[in-house]
């Protein structure tokens, strides 16, 4: 079931208000306090990384913002229209040689509060991340 | 919400006292402007108090690496007070709760300075 297809212009304010629908819906999908923080905080990350990283805060760009609700999972689908990256490229941030560096630690954060997370390239260019939040056995 | 700092001196610490969220913006870049400015007018010992700070993302912790490394190279040294369990999580995921002085205690942060 789609709970949520919307296209976002690349702001922070867009960050913020998607954030908060998302912190909504996992509310309403039973989880608890926690892991609403966590999925919260891992969709605000992705939505970051879009529109900074990817649409580099173009108004001429948006970012496809979908949450979902399946049997077994909230999936949240994060899509931006910038030129890709590879996160081989981005290196370990928890390397020791890269633990003080300012940043590059999104992905590790999104990573450790989600239970699944794919990051794909997308056509013509642009990056999809897609995060799923196992549902509480109560709500599945 | 952005975050709110102020600032009180105890003795030769710099006590920054932060309260809500230390976010990418404006959250972040007040933060950066706060330590900038201490480190320029000499104060080299610098102890944040993070009890009321609600939220921090990868950018905000990616500024308290950038102020800790500031203050490091300007002889001196960025602490930091009364984590939430929420932030204290975060900074032992990114493998960075090792690296700040983490105290409980105001008392006993002060001292160890």
């Amino acid at each position: 079931m789609i709970l949520l297809d919307q296209r976002l212009e690349s702001s922070l304010e867009s960050v913020d208000h998607s954030e908060e629908r998302a912190v909504a819906l996992a509310q309403e999908s039973g989880f608890s306090e926690e892991e609403t923080y966590r999925l919260g905080y891992a969709v605000r990350e992705a939505l970051v990384n879009a529109v900074v990283h990817g649409n580099r805060y173009s108004a001429n760009k948006v970012v496809h913002f979908k949450v979902t609700r399946t049997s077994r999972a909230i999936e949240v689908v994060i899509e931006d229209q910038g030129s890709g990256f590879s996160t081989d490229m981005q290196g370990d941030p928890l390397a020791q040689e890269n633990l003080m560096n300012q940043s590059g630690r999104g992905l590790a954060l999104i990573r450790a509060f989600t239970d699944e997370m794919q990051v794909e390239r997308t056509t013509p260019g642009g990056t999809r991340v897609i995060l799923r939040k196992f549902l509480p056995p109560e709500a599945s | 919400m952005s975050v709110k700092l102020i600032t009180r001196q105890v003795g030769d610490v710099t006590v920054i006292d932060a309260v809500g969220r230390i976010t990418l913006g404006e959250g972040s870049s007040t933060f950066r402007e706060i330590v900038k400015d201490l480190v320029n007018k000499g104060n080299k010992k610098i102890l944040l108090n993070l009890a009321d700070v609600s939220y921090i993302d990868s950018s905000g912790i990616g500024e308290l690496v950038s102020g800790f490394t500031s203050v490091s190279n300007a002889g001196g040294s960025l602490k930091l007070l009364k984590l939430t369990k929420r932030i204290q999580d975060l900074l032992q995921i990114t493998k960075l709760y090792t690296v700040f002085g983490v105290f409980d205690d105001e008392a006993k942060a002060l001292a160890s300075f």
